[in-house]
Parts: structure tokens; sequence; C-alpha cells
């Protein structure tokens, strides 16, 4: 506790701090390539009919919107002068973006990955490597995601005095949850100035795929106090709601894992569940907390896709718009044409392209192959 | 007085810390753990900490992991671990019991249905990993109600500060954890520990129980000296991984260890 409250305090400090806010800024500027565009997608507007904006997170570099929070953080940890990085990584996106931080600043780097996923996400792994990190299997459980976070806060507990822990969704003890969204709201920020530049009015409805929750609530958070702006997060239904998936709002129930209280896939007896889905980066038993609250109250709806309706919108929007989509994002826009249905054909739809698929085209070769 | 209390009052009489020896409840299976435990207080077990497994332990090592792991495999839930301190609890009313582990599958059964089932059980004390003061509040109160002592955890990194709120919460005794770390995976310094117990006993007027990194007999009596109990965890679900690894029954040989380690820590404060 004394960690995660001293942690809570310098994030405070940070955030209030002009001069850490500046630095931030100018990094994503010129280091990560920000503002990423909103751009008009025709012919898949054509295809799910509604007006249908990309936010195109996976031109950031590395490819995904996971650098935005990782710039935050390492900026943070410098400033509590902390010398050692350690990150629990699914898809790789997170360990990668955290690598190249830590590269930057010259900070060593350990990145805790489930076995299964090291597997899964061999070309993260090299990228990993390549940036100087040091990626850890994690064998323990079922050797994905919440077991990497599980090795990560071990050996977070087991090097308090030098290290710091930098999460990569909205997951985990506070200020965890609140921190990655403030520094992933630029998303939803830049968006809505995009949005009013562009079409002179707010969108009707915004998507995004959602496992922690870090690239959805970046999107939605700006939005929250526009009523008339619909938010859709998409969790992944894996092999569908009766098999195997990673769907906590859609099929979990609340309980507390990893420090936070909110929807958890567990048995009767309050044992966490293997999620699974086809995309590494949505394999977590939980979803962010602030999700579960959005849930609740009504403000967002959540949907599911499953791994096989991924596949199809991951292959539509490459031959559509000539974009690679990350599998986790596919499952945003496999849900289009709901959305699209609800908001009519003049309707606008802001959807997040929260990562890029290159690290996903083993999986879908693999995938496809098998279905000839 | 609570047997927790009437069990460290006892000790304070003969001058001796008490020996508290963990295992994680059905492993490796609810029936051997069963004879684990029923052997416990001969084996000279003053109190006895028993796991609740759990899927996602993460403040356990890798020993701990695998316990858990084997005992869920083998069918383990929060009720049948309930029914295996009933069955403990109907031949001996004396020997302390604590039940540690995480808060989800307790949560999962309710706060109440929880304390009363484990209070009815037999279990005196509960000490939840992954529930700080600030969130236990809800907790506390059904545990209280049920009689049974919510133990609360200190570590080196615990300030003066903190260490007020952890003894404020605090019921039966105060449990510091010896190592920044996990269960297991380093070895408990001596001096540090010696500095830190007289922290805490500044802040508290429980007794102070030490576990975490106490791997050998010689350490067990080290902590002995300085603090109220010495907890050995690891060392006896490694000796349990280890049988089983043989294919032998692992319940003669964690009892023997266990005794090794109870006879240093009373024969620890002698000369």
């Amino acid at each position: 506790m004394p960690l995660v409250l001293a942690l809570e305090a310098a994030y405070a400090a940070a955030k209030a701090d002009p001069a850490f806010q500046a630095e931030l800024a100018g990094y994503l500027a010129t280091y990560v390539g920000r503002p990423s565009p909103l751009y008009f997608a025709a012919r898949l507007s054509e295809h799910v009919g509604a007006k249908i904006y990309l936010k195109r997170e996976e031109l950031n570099h590395t490819g995904a919107h996971k650098i935005n929070n990782c710039m935050g953080q390492i900026l943070l940890a410098r400033r509590m002068g902390k010398v050692r990085i350690i990150a629990e990584t699914g898809a790789g996106q997170h360990g990668v973006a955290t690598a190249t931080a830590c590269a930057l600043f010259g900070l060593p780097c350990v990145v805790y990955m489930g076995a299964v996923d090291v597997e899964r996400q061999a070309p993260n792994v090299q990228r990993m490597n390549l940036l100087g990190a040091e990626v850890r299997p994690v064998t323990s459980g079922s050797a994905t995601l919440k077991d990497a976070m599980n090795e990560a806060l071990r050996d977070w507990v087991s090097n308090v005095a030098d290290t710091y822990y930098l999460i990569g969704s909205t997951a985990g003890p506070h200020p965890y949850p609140l921190m990655v969204r403030d520094f992933q709201r630029v998303i939803g920020v830049e968006a809505r100035e995009q949005i009013l530049e562009i079409e002179q009015r707010l969108p009707d409805a915004l998507v995004a795929c959602v496992g922690g929750g870090s690239n959805a609530l970046g999107l939605f958070h700006p939005f929250l106090a526009d009523e008339g702006v619909r938010l859709f997060g998409v969790e992944a239904a894996g092999e569908g709601m009766d098999g195997r998936h990673a769907a906590a709002l859609a099929g979990g129930r609340p309980g507390v894992l990893h420090g936070a209280l909110s929807y958890l896939l567990q048995d009767a007896d309050g044992q966490i569940l293997e999620a699974h889905s086809i995309s590494a980066g949505l394999d977590y038993p939980g979803i962010g907390p602030e999700h579960a609250w959005l849930a609740e109250i009504g403000r967002a709806r959540y949907l599911t896709a499953t791994d096989e309706e991924a596949l199809e919108a991951f292959q539509l929007c490459a031959r559509l718009e000539g974009i690679i989509p990350a599998l986790e994002s596919a499952h945003a826009l496999a849900r289009l044409p709901e959305v699209a249905a609800e908001v009519g054909r003049d309707g606008i739809v802001i959807l997040n392209l929260s990562g890029r698929g290159d690290k996903d085209l083993a999986t879908v070769a693999e995938r496809l192959g098998k279905r000839g | 007085m609570s047997r927790i209390a009437e069990r460290f009052a006892a000790l304070k009489a003969e001058d001796r810390a008490a020996f508290i020896p963990y295992i994680v409840a059905g492993d490796p299976d609810a029936k051997t753990a069963a004879r684990i435990l029923a052997g416990l207080p001969a084996a000279g077990a003053d109190l006895i900490e028993l796991g609740l497994p759990f899927s996602d332990p993460m403040a356990d090592g890798p020993a701990i992991q695998r316990g858990a792991a084997r005992a869920l495999a083998e069918g383990m839930t929060t009720a049948k671990v309930l029914e295996l301190v009933a069955g403990f609890r109907a031949a001996d009313r004396v020997t302390p019991i604590i039940l540690m582990g995480y808060f989800n599958p307790i949560l999962s059964l309710g706060l109440d249905a929880f304390a009363k089932a484990a209070g009815e059980a037999g279990v005196d004390g509960l000490i939840m990993v992954d529930v700080p003061p600030e969130e236990g509040g809800l907790l506390a109160a059904a545990l209280e109600h049920h009689d049974i002592a919510l133990i609360r955890l200190a570590t080196p990194t615990t300030d003066e500060a903190r260490l007020a709120t952890v003894a404020s919460g605090t019921q039966g005794f105060v449990y510091f954890v010896a190592v920044t770390g996990v269960t297991g995976a380093k070895e408990a310094n001596a001096d540090a520990i010696a500095a830190d117990v007289a922290r805490v006993r500044a802040a508290s007027a429980l007794p102070v129980a030490v576990g975490f990194g106490i791997r050998t007999a010689a350490r067990a009596a080290e902590v002995a000296r300085i603090a109220d109990a010495a907890v050995v965890g690891s060392a006896l679900v490694e000796t349990i991984a280890q049988e089983i690894a043989i294919k032998r029954d692992p319940a003669p040989k964690v009892l023997d260890t266990a005794a090794a380690m109870a006879q240093a820590v009373r024969s620890a404060r002698v000369n």
C-alpha cells in the first residue's frame, strides 16, 4: 500500500505541474507523432451504412495507442527517481511501447508476458528484445495476461525501492485505472476537436474494443458529458458466449482482482477463469472499473464480437480501406453494422483504430488456413 | 478470551515464541491435508495458518502457487476448506486456526455468509493479503460479528504513520512480513527483522508474528528470539511437492519437518 499511495501522490503532483504536462505534450508531438489523424473511411462507410471516421491510433510510433500511456508513466517514473521499469503485456503492444520508452530514456526494462502469448506474438517479442528489454515468459496459471500481471506485481513488491511498475491498461490498483485513462484521454480530446472541425458537430456514436479498456476509455472520457454521443464498447466473445470468451461485463460478475473491484470472469467459488480471445490484447478476465460503472449507469453500452467476427472484420478493413487493423480493433469494427443501424446513414461514428495488425498476421494466416 | 489470546498468554507464561506452520488447505488433496492438519499440534504447532487456495495468488512465490493449484485441481472450494477446519476443530478445541488468502473467493461467497460459516467451523482469524485497511471496513464488520480476528499485515516498507493504521485495525496479532517480496522467495535477515519488530511493538501491544522468508529451523529459532511467533510456509509446502513427486504420502515428512521447526522455536530462548 505505501507504494501505491506514494504513486498516487506523485501522480497528483505531476498532473498539476504545467512543466510535466508540457514535457509530455512535447514527446507526444515529436516522438509519438500526435495528433493522430481522424480519417473518413469512405468505402467502409458505404459498406456499413453510416459515416465512419477512424481515429488512427495505429499510426502512432510503435503501432498502437499504448505508447500514449507509456510516455506519461515513464516521465512520472523519472520524476519519482525510479531506475528500473517493469511491465506486463498481452499482445505485446504495451510491452513494445514500454520497451521503447525505456530505450528512449536509457532505463532497464523487464516485461512479463504469458508463455502462450510469447508464442503467438513472436514479432513483438523480437521487437522488445531489439529495444533492449528482457522478456520473461510466465508459465503459471493460464500463461496469459492476468498471469503476467501477477508476476509483475510479485516483482514489484520484491523490488519496491527502485522499480516502477508501468501498467498498460485501466486495470490494477488505484491510481492506475484513473492515471492510464488520463494518459489515454488525448485520443478523445483530439477526436472531439477534429470531428467538430470536419463536421461542425459532435458524433452520434463512439466505438472501441475493450479488454482492460484503456483505448475505449481514452476515446470515451472527453465525451462523457455529451449526452447525445452514444458510447459502445466491444468485448471479446472468443468462441462465443456459450464457450470460452473474454467478455467480463457480458459474462462475468463483480469481483476483486489485482486490487480493483470490477466485473470478472470467475467460477461459482470466486476463482478467476481463464479468458479466451483470438486477440491476446483482449485476453484479460476483468475490465477496467470505470467501464463497469459506465455500464451500470447506462452511459455506455457493451457489445461483444466473436473470434470469427473479428477475423471477418479484420479482412474487410484491409480490403476496403487498405488498413490492416489489430485483431483487438477488429472486434470494434465487427460491430459497426449494428452501431450504423442505430445512427442511420447520416449518423457520424468514430471508431478507435487502436492498433495495427502486423503482429497478428501469423495468427490470422493460421486461422484462415485451418478454415480452408 | 479468544483462542488466539489464550494461546499467546500461555506462551508468554512459558516465555517462548509460537511456532505457526502454514499449509494450503486441500494440498495435495482434501484427505491428505486433513491428516496433516490433524497431526500439526502434536508436531508442535501452537497456531496453524491454513491457506485458502486462489487461482491468482499474487503475494505468493512458486511453492505456494503450486500448492494452491494442486488443491484447486482436486476440487477445493471455500466451503470445503471450512469443512476441513470443522473436522479439525471437532478433535482440537484449543489450537487457533488462521485462514490466509485472497479476497475474491470470500467476496463471492458473501462476506457475512463467509464469516458466519467460518465462525461455526471454528476459524479464529483471517489474513486477507489483498485487502488493505482502507478497503477493509465491510470485511472487518462481518468478521467482528462472528468473533473472528482480522489480522493485518505490516511489511518493511510500512512506515510509522501507516503502522499506526495497521495497529489500530488489527486483532489477535500483527503479522509482520519479513521480506519485501513474495512468500518463500528470499531469506529473511534477522538483524533487519529485530529492528522492524521493535517498530511494530512500539505501535501495537499485540503479539507480533513474523513470516515470509523463514525457511530453516535455524532461522525460525532466530526469529523466535525476536518475535512472538515464527510462521513457516513455503518450506512445508515444498516438502509436500517433493514427497508427492516421488509418489510418497507427504504427511509423515511434512510433520517431521514441522516438528524440527517447532523444536527449534521451543528451544530458542533457553540459555
